[in-house]
């Protein structure tokens, strides 16, 4: 099929494929442009080195929501997700801390460090859950304005504010602890071990420019918990094949719905005419007509590089200029003839058949976001460490491995020096820091991918490398993602919409805010065909 | 990964079925023989040994220990003795079951809190402003009941010692294979029997000697199913399965108060003074409680009916079910019934239920649902007292059983 479209998104990452998916479904006629050669943005599988796949962004998943798996098939398009079921965290006094997937394994392994922290681990868990469970009909809600008069808005926030009203008092106090508190503050009132604490608070700060005892991180924590897999609140897992499986099922869907999917098919600007977008202009000079566009792509790249400033209103662009990115994150892929042998816990286990975790302490974890504050990359990171050839064999040839690594903190505007010189003095820091707790790592490595916050700008086009497309600290979610006004996935130009996690509900490979854009579109701008 | 008791070595050896479950992390056994009938009889024929080692134990030491438990349980802790126990609820503050367990007073400020869940936290958040040390010896310490008619037989020649005097509830120390051992009269059968509390290094020489001791008069080790059928002749609920600790609960309604679970006698709120759930136990005095535990015991020939339309003899499970199944009164669903087991004893299908409290008087008839060649019929039941099974040397000072004549 060919023009003229309904919609065009700009972009092929999991959002932007998930709003093409939804609105082929309805029956109008899409075009997905992607600039890379491969779908999926930051969730792509992609053989680095020969033999080795790997997630070379994202690399977990959990958020990604149950209704879209259900409402695109995304079984049926090919979609296994494995489970993750550990978390092992080696400890700086040569001990370690695992949380298993069974909860007596867990009661024990926890036992051990502390009897109190065993039983509130429980107590804890039950909380966060109804609170998540309570804050989750959030993820399926387009934000309304607060200070709007849209009678549709106000309804939406009735519905919400009835979710929360049935908290009872202590959870809606806990909540209110949450919006307001630190990770480590927070988790400090239920728990006494330091690398519990540590690896808990490690999920308020995955992605954002701030450390475990920055106000405002407690939330993020909840914002974990609200992570789903088969009715099973708090699962994480992998997907067969690396997170490219999961934009390669949703791209079936969108395909098999009829979406025309288009790759090395960069936009280089929205066709705006008369305060109306009318199309795209793409890299090799082409343009392409349709009625609406749409951007998956974060909000500096839809607002400041794809439209003309004066298309926009003023303040609305300076709310956008003033949205924070402040890239964080580096990610490390090796390339391992062998597996790594902590001496924490040493040899092959199913300790390492889940994620591994270096946060041994909240002093560590501060410290390395203390680098950060002054623009340096943390000399010993924090790391979310999973080795996907041991879920998905075929991730790496038989008896090799892939080990993913997630690093934290990178700034990527960098005090002194550029990323180009500093790469591998950051892989230098992550290869050394893991060697401290498996020393036989160095011998290990065949190949190694370092990935600043640059590169991964430069590859995916994330601004400064922000995983999220934009932190996901309070004054940037629900009615202010990305700017007030703006939340409910339209844009000052007639006939442009947004679907990136640059929208309400945010990042991580959930999808929601593709598919609550394409339902507003079509609930609004483009009514089902 | 899982833990073994300190009486492991034993069970593993004996455990020819390998029907394995866990208990608060261990694996104890479920049935040590293929067949589990003798390890219920032995509960109410000869004696049983059963390792409930798992059972969560506190150590509550100090000037504040009574004031603590005080403030924490409905029962009025300071009007138990030295050398007394007592069945007790605790309740979070909406006045909800949290656990129950029973308290053991050793000495005047030192008590032992036997529980089913992980307490010290809850404990230690009571305590605080209270000058008391609690320790969690669950692991320290080991636990073996000895339950049955002859158990008292069995335990004063192994102990050597005459525990005739022992009256229910009462505690008494000893001393078995050189091992110290606190002798409890208590138990999860309502039978004649005691508990053993002793430190975990002297369990096997314990155990060893209680065998051979006990070998004469049928000592059976008996797992957790015949336990679950003794303990619902007893008429005893069980956590978790009975109901929901308002620990664990996801929605309010999960919650029972101590009046619902039957347990109101436990509730002592004519004491002065604050405890945990006060004031949400006497609003509900004066209010009402919706939900009553109730023994339910189903009537056989209408069970039998429903088989014979089928043209099958009644089917009954020989070991006790847990689950869900509905109670009606006149075609309504007024409730549920959560265990329940076909009592060799009694000859009767009996089961506990959750009843809306106006059926839940004994007398009512109301109906039952079975599921009788996969389809589901209704068959009628009654409401009547617990405990179904309550023999008087439960409770008896003195008693004379056939061959336990003293040496």
């Amino acid at each position: 099929m060919s023009g003229p479209y309904d919609a065009i998104i700009i972009g092929g990452g999991h959002n932007g494929l998930v709003t093409a998916a939804y609105l082929a479904r309805a029956g109008r006629r899409v075009l997905v442009l992607e600039k890379r050669p491969v779908l999926g943005g930051a969730a792509v599988t992609e053989e680095v080195f020969p033999g080795f796949r790997y997630s070379v962004f994202s690399y977990v998943v959990s958020l990604l929501r149950p209704e879209i798996v259900r409402e695109l098939e995304l079984a049926g398009h090919g979609l296994h997700i494995l489970p993750l079921e550990s978390t092992f965290t080696p400890l700086e006094n040569g001990d370690h801390l695992v949380r298993w997937g069974d909860h007596d394994q867990t009661m024990w392994a926890l036992r051990r460090h502390s009897l109190r922290d065993a039983e509130a681990y429980d107590e804890y868990g039950r909380m966060m859950s109804l609170m998540a469970r309570a804050v989750k009909p959030i993820l399926n809600t387009p934000p309304p304005d607060i200070a709007g008069f849209d009678p549709s808005h106000w309804r939406d926030l009735l519905s919400l504010g009835r979710h929360f009203l049935g908290l009872e008092r202590d959870q809606l106090y806990a909540f209110v602890k949450l919006m307001t508190m630190s990770a480590a503050d927070f988790l400090d009132e239920w728990f006494e071990t330091e690398g519990l604490k540590a690896t808990m608070s490690a999920s308020g700060i995955i992605g954002t420019r701030l450390g475990p005892r920055s106000p405002g991180t407690a939330y993020v924590l909840l914002h974990h918990y609200m992570g789903e897999i088969d009715g099973v609140f708090r699962a994480w897992g992998f997907a067969k094949g690396g997170t490219g499986a999961i934009s390669e099922a949703i791209a079936g869907a969108a395909r098999a719905a009829g979406a025309e999917i288009r790759t090395e098919a960069g936009v280089t600007a929205v066709l705006v005419n008369g305060g109306t977008a009318v199309g795209v202009a793409l890299e090799s000079g082409e343009e392409i007509r349709a009625t609406l566009v749409v951007s998956s792509l974060d909000p500096r790249r839809t607002f400041v590089d794809l439209v003309p400033a004066t298309a926009l209103p003023a303040d609305f662009l300076a709310d956008i200029h003033a949205f924070r990115f402040d890239g964080s994150s580096a990610k490390v892929n090796l390339a391992l003839d062998g597996l790594p042998d902590f001496t924490a816990l040493p040899g092959p286990g199913p300790h390492l058949r889940g994620a591994i975790s270096i946060s041994p302490s909240i002093d560590y974890l501060e410290r390395a976001y203390d680098d950060a504050k002054y623009g340096r990359h943390s000399r010993r990171p924090y790391m979310d460490i999973i080795i996907p050839s041991l879920l998905d064999p075929a991730m790496a040839p038989p008896g090799k491995h892939v080990m993913s690594i997630f690093v934290q903190y990178a700034p990527y505007d960098l005090r002194e020096g550029a990323w180009d010189d500093k790469r591998e003095a950051l892989g230098d820091a992550v290869v050394n820091t893991l060697a401290e707790f498996a020393p036989n790592i160095k011998d290990r490595i065949l190949h190694r991918q370092v990935l600043t916050p640059l590169d991964i700008e430069r590859m995916t086009g994330l601004s400064e490398g922000n995983i999220f497309q934009g932190e996901l600290t309070l004054h940037q979610l629900f009615f202010l993602r990305p700017a007030a006004r703006w939340s409910r996935y339209r844009t000052p130009i007639r006939g442009y919409w947004q679907c990136g996690s640059g929208t309400h509900p945010g990042g991580g490979v959930m999808g929601a805010p593709g598919r609550l854009a394409a339902l507003e579109i079509l609930g609004h701008g483009l009514s089902p065909a | 990964m899982l833990k073994g008791t300190p009486f492991h070595s034993r069970v593993q050896a004996l455990c020819v079925s390998h029907d394995w479950r866990r208990w608060a992390g261990y694996i104890v056994a479920s049935r040590y023989a293929l067949a589990v009938d003798w390890e219920y009889h032995a509960i109410r024929n000869s004696a049983a040994l059963i390792d409930v080692s798992p059972l969560y134990k506190y150590l509550i030491e100090g000037p504040g220990a009574e004031r603590l438990l005080c403030r924490v349980m409905t029962r009025d802790v300071r009007r138990l003795r030295p050398g007394r126990a007592a069945y007790t609820v605790w309740c979070d503050d909406h006045g909800k079951a949290l656990d129950d367990g029973v308290v053991a007073r050793l000495g005047p400020e030192r008590f032992r809190l036997t529980a089913a869940d992980p307490n010290l936290r809850w404990l230690e958040l009571n305590a605080r402003g209270l000058d008391v040390t609690i320790r969690d010896v669950s692991a320290a310490q080991a636990a073996l009941a000895v339950q049955g008619p002859l158990s008292r037989t069995i335990l004063e020649r192994a102990a050597e010692q005459d525990l005739g005097d022992l009256a229910y509830f009462g505690l008494v120390e000893g001393a078995i294979a050189g091992t110290p051992v606190v002798i409890s009269r208590t138990g999860y059968t309502g039978d004649l029997g005691y508990e053993l509390f002793l430190p975990a290094d002297g369990a096997l020489a314990v155990w060893d000697h209680l065998m051979a001791v006990g070998g004469p008069y049928q000592l059976t080790p008996a797992g957790m199913l015949a336990l679950d059928m003794a303990r619902i002749e007893a008429g005893l609920i069980l956590i978790e399965v009975d109901y929901t600790s308002a620990r664990h609960a996801l929605i309010p309604e999960q919650r029972s108060s101590p009046y619902e679970l039957g347990l109101g006698w436990t509730v002592d709120l004519d004491r002065p003074g604050s405890f945990v759930g006060r004031r949400a136990l006497e609003a509900e005095i004066r209010d009402g409680s919706p939900w009553t535990i109730a023994g339910l015991e189903v009537d056989w020939p209408s069970l039998e009916a429903l088989f014979a339309r089928v043209d099958l003899p009644p089917a009954v499970p020989h070991v006790a079910w847990r689950g869900s199944a509905p109670v009606y009164a006149g075609g309504r669903e007024v409730g549920y019934a959560t265990s329940g087991v076909f009592s060799p004893l009694l000859k009767k299908t009996i089961a506990l239920a959750t009843l809306r409290t106006g059926h839940a008087a004994p007398g009512t008839e109301l109906a039952f649902e079975v599921t009788v060649e996969h389809m589901r019929r209704r068959a009628a039941a009654q409401v009547v007292a617990t405990p179904f099974f309550d023999p008087p040397r439960k409770r008896a000072r003195l008693q004379v059983v056939a061959g336990s004549a003293p040496a």
